[in-house]
């Protein structure tokens, strides 16, 4: 084989594999991600599937229930937006009321009810403006 | 005052960058004065931001409050390492960080490059001060984000800095990785100014190098700094959770590594010219992304983003340079056509190009999985995220591919490997890497997960392959000049650090990836709830809940728990705990509110070679709660005076009516309520250890876990070694001018085909061709030396010495 043609097929095999994998991630992107909702959003959800709640936990909501937790969370920028969540699984350590959290889980009978340890709990930014509200 | 004089340092330092940009423009075509202004100009921009930092640490220092920055971050309580610490934990402070960083760098790049590069230096310096200019304008003209930013009249006390952060390696992380993601400007910055100048050969790649290499290390201590922080700190037992701000450092990373490896094929053998500008733009591109990305709540992430002002100026500096880049190499790709070309498959540089093809597709993967909220947003209107698991899908088998390179790329030879050369090296790591594979499977469980299985094997060989180069060149040199085998490997590492730095990357980063397989392939995590006495058998460890503790202090509740573990007859006890901290910056307040602020984690663990024990305490504290509550409520009767209180409620409550007409005595008033609250939350506190509560414990044995911090360790010290300048450097005899610096890197050339000879890697034909060209190429460089009338270089050349 000459060197020009050897080099085309290095090119076309590399070039292959790379529309390959990019298919691929595409593909199976769209299959394997979960739709971020707020709780707004969730009202008219539909039982069973599965959804990422984002929002803020209500505060004062936070009740201990054996080894799991119950609490309200609301819309980022409306409070009066809010569904109940179920929860059990580890707790990040920032997890509390007032901050915004990201949960995996479904929606049965008006209720949230998240994945075992699927809780994200954003941290205490070390880049917000405001001050620590409490 | 400090307001002042940092504002008008800082407003300097913004002018002295634009002038420094202005004045290399002027001296580009070799009008030597301007460039050298230029160049004195970025030193001058290093004092002034040198000012400003040492100001800002004064007050942090000083609990000088009237500064909003010292009054946002830090209180008079927070302790002196948090103060100190405290500059970059708030967003201007970080910025200033960003710019003083990269003044340093900038200073020290064009100091290294005053005699070489006549060409290049002038756009590069450009580059760096149009950068500088930029960041120093941010703070400037932002919009609060200027780190001199006064209140009037100066509060008394300070908010504090946030008890998450006040952990020791949490407050190197950002400066490592500032510095890794700062230090990247410089190669780019030379890049540009080369692609500007059309000065394509690999001067500008061998007078950054080195720049590059330290932005590698320092953003790789400050990803696995931030891991060990995740992994003892956060309380959830993981260590990577591709996290949007995680994934943000790691992609230059891999970019960079990709940088690296790519431009020493350019420095031997002149090609993937356009492809190593591509590399450049794209990690310094993604290097501007991470700083964006944390400061403009584009995605969601465990750390949350403040909304700022400076994202827009970000991207748009982000949009300045991929425009700009790929304008230039667009227009400048007659002049970086490669001078020659890829003689066989089986070679070092095409290695090279498969590695760069896995950690371009890594990156890729990566950076598609951490923006595909918003591509879901721009198709279906929907904001969707990819979890652990999509990324974990394309990683492994990446990750696994880059492990077999790591190993196969070392044993390779440059230009052309024979089938004798092949047999040589590649024999004993192949039998240990499958007598490895078998004897995993047949003796242990790790077939239960195949990729960990053939990453074992493929570490394996890459490990065995690494050994034997060190065996052989260490032999290579021993038959050369006698002496003990430890003299010699010492001598062969010390004389080639390039190269076994290299390597010693190449071991660390084949351990670490050991370490992840199998801590996250046969990790035993459990959650068990316990009452005091009781006990749980988790993967052969009994572990007993012996009984609770408690802590009480000015700023927190602690709840912990001993817990005594029997791990194959050895016994030892660990200690978690949670730490509930009173929200900072209140005065005074209930007992309750100590539930209010922070919670933190204290990871009871015991690290081993083997695996680690990992515990975290969730303690139930439901029924203190209630009492915190009553103990609150007739607190608040006490002090109001109440009828039926005892008698010190009243003292108190009449120091608190006469402090209420003269405030001179409210102070007493406050101490008062202080002491007699403290002595109830210890009361109160002691009551948990009656309850005699069940509490929950997660449990993790996490196999090899340990081994992702040695392997990290294992590489730094790698990339220290390959950093650190040869001995005829430190002795001052660097090459100075381009022309000696051509001259060292060809003799590095020969002394690397010597070993690669005598290793056994080149064939005795392959080496006496190869060897031929390389001193045809030194005479020819000697030649030119000479005939420019350039100081006296034959004088100090030398023979090439052996290995």
């Amino acid at each position: 084989m000459d060197p020009s043609r050897k080099r085309k097929i290095r090119l076309v095999v590399a070039l292959g594999a790379a529309v390959l994998l990019a298919v691929a991630l595409v593909y199976t992107s769209f299959s394997a991600s979960t739709e971020a909702k707020e709780p707004s959003q969730l009202l008219g959800a539909a039982p069973g599937t599965s959804y990422e709640l984002t929002g803020k936990v209500v505060k004062g909501s936070v009740r201990h229930e054996g080894e799991g937790l119950r609490f309200r969370v609301a819309d980022r920028d409306d409070a009066s937006q809010s569904i109940p969540v179920t929860y059990s699984g580890t707790v990040p350590d920032p997890f509390r009321g007032g901050r915004e959290i990201v949960l995996a889980g479904t929606v049965e009978r008006g209720v949230f009810v998240g994945e075992r340890d699927t809780l994200v709990t954003k941290c205490p930014s070390k880049f917000t403006t405001a001050s620590n509200d409490s | 005052m400090t307001a002042s004089l940092g504002s008008a340092a800082l407003g300097l330092a913004f002018l002295t960058a634009i002038f420094a940009a202005v004045a290399a423009l002027l001296g580009r075509d070799g009008k030597g004065r301007w460039v050298e202004l230029s160049r004195r100009a970025v030193y001058g921009l290093f004092g002034l931001l040198t000012l400003c930092v040492i100001l800002i640490e004064i007050a942090f220092a000083g609990d000088d409050f009237s500064l909003r920055i010292v009054q946002q971050h830090s209180s008079i309580e927070t302790p002196i390492f948090y103060k100190l610490a405290a500059m970059w934990s708030s967003q201007e402070g970080s910025l200033l960080l960003w710019a003083w960083v990269l003044s340093i760098a900038s200073s020290l790049a064009l100091y290294a490059t005053r005699s070489k590069l006549r060409e290049i230096v002038p756009y590069a310096t450009a580059v760096m001060a149009g950068i500088a200019a930029t960041f120093t304008g941010m703070m400037l003209f932002a919009g609060g984000v200027n780190p001199f930013a006064a209140l009037s009249p100066a509060p008394a006390d300070g908010i504090g800095l946030n008890p998450l952060l006040q952990h020791p390696s949490m407050m190197i992380h950002p400066p490592m990785l500032y510095s890794g993601y700062v230090a990247f400007t410089i190669p780019f910055a030379f890049a540009v100014g080369a692609l500007i100048a059309r000065r394509l050969d690999a001067a500008w790649i061998r007078s950054t190098r080195r720049f590059a290499l330290i932005a590698w290390a320092f953003l790789g201590l400050g990803l696995l700094l931030g891991a060990r922080w995740s992994y003892t700190e956060l309380g959830w037992g993981g260590y990577w959770a591709w996290d949007p701000v995680e994934n943000a450092a790691l992609m230059p990373w891999l970019m960079g590594t990709a940088f690296l490896h790519s431009i020493m094929v350019q420095e031997k053998r002149g090609m993937l010219k356009v492809w190593n500008a591509c590399l450049i733009v794209a990690t310094f591109s993604l290097a501007l992304l991470g700083t964006f990305l944390v400061r403009s709540g584009v995605l969601q992430s465990i750390h949350a983003f403040g909304d700022s002002t400076v994202g827009p100026y970000i991207l748009g500096l982000i949009a300045v340079v991929l425009v700009g880049s790929t304008a230039l190499i667009v227009s400048r790709l007659d002049d970086l056509r490669s001078e020659k070309r890829i003689d066989s498959l089986a070679s070092r540089e095409s290695v090279f190009l498969v590695n760069n093809f896995l950690l371009v597709a890594l990156t890729a993967t990566i950076f598609w999985g951490t923006f595909f909220p918003l591509i879901s947003e721009l198709f279906t209107g929907e904001k969707a995220s990819l979890a652990a698991p999509w990324f974990d899908r394309y990683t492994t088998p990446l990750a696994i591919g880059l492990v077999l390179f790591t190993g196969i790329g070392p044993l390779l030879a440059w230009r052309r490997v024979s089938w004798d050369a092949a047999k040589h090296v590649f024999f004993v790591p192949t039998i240990v890497a499958a007598a490895v594979g078998a004897g995993l499977a047949l003796f242990t469980d790790a077939a239960g997960s195949l990729w960990a299985l053939a990453l074992f094997a493929f570490a394996a060989f890459a490990l065995t392959g690494l050994a034997q180069e060190f065996w052989r060149g260490a032999a290579a040199r021993r038959s050369l000049s006698g002496g003990s085998m430890p003299a010699a490997l010492v001598a062969v590492v010390s004389r080639n650090r390039r190269r076994y730095g290299g390597y010693i990357v190449h071991a660390g980063v084949a351990v670490l990836l050991i370490g992840i397989a199998a801590s996250s392939s046969f990790q035993t995590n459990r959650d068990v709830r316990l009452r005091p006495g009781e006990s749980a058998v988790v993967d052969g460890r009994t572990v007993t809940y012996e009984r609770p503790t408690v802590g009480v202090d000015r700023n927190a509740f602690t709840f912990g728990a001993v817990l005594g573990v029997e791990q194959g007859g050895k016994r030892f006890t660990l200690y978690p705990s949670r730490r509930f901290f009173r929200p900072t910056g209140v005065e005074t307040g209930t007992i309750g509110s100590f539930f209010d602020g922070e919670a933190t984690s204290e990871v009871g663990l015991k690290a081993g070679a083997g695996s680690d024990l990992w515990t975290a305490v969730q303690p139930e504290i439901s029924r203190l709660r209630r009492r915190v509550r009553a103990a609150d409520q007739g607190f608040r009767a006490c002090v109001s005076g109440a009828p039926g209180t005892p008698p010190q409620c009243r003292a108190v409550s009449r120091l608190m009516r006469a402090a209420a007409v003269n405030p001179r005595l409210r102070p007493l008033a406050l101490a008062q309520i202080d002491s007699l609250q403290a002595a109830t939350a210890e009361r109160l506190a002691k009551s948990y250890l009656a309850d005699d509560v069940p509490a929950t414990f997660r449990v993790i044995v996490d196999p090899l876990v340990t081994w992702i911090w040695i392997g990290g360790l294992i590489a730094l010290a790698g990339a220290l070694i390959a950093i650190w300048p040869a001995r005829n450097a430190r002795r001052g005899l660097a090459a100075d001018t381009e022309l000696e610096a051509l001259k060292e890197a060809k003799y590095r050339e020969i002394r690397d085909a010597e070993l690669d000879h005598a290793a056994g890697k080149l064939s005795d034909g392959d080496f006496a061709l190869l060897d031929a060209e390389l001193r045809r190429d030194a005479v020819e460089i000697l030649d030119r030396a000479n005939g420019n009338g350039a100081r006296a270089v034959a004088e100090r050349t030398r023979p090439s010495e052996p290995v």
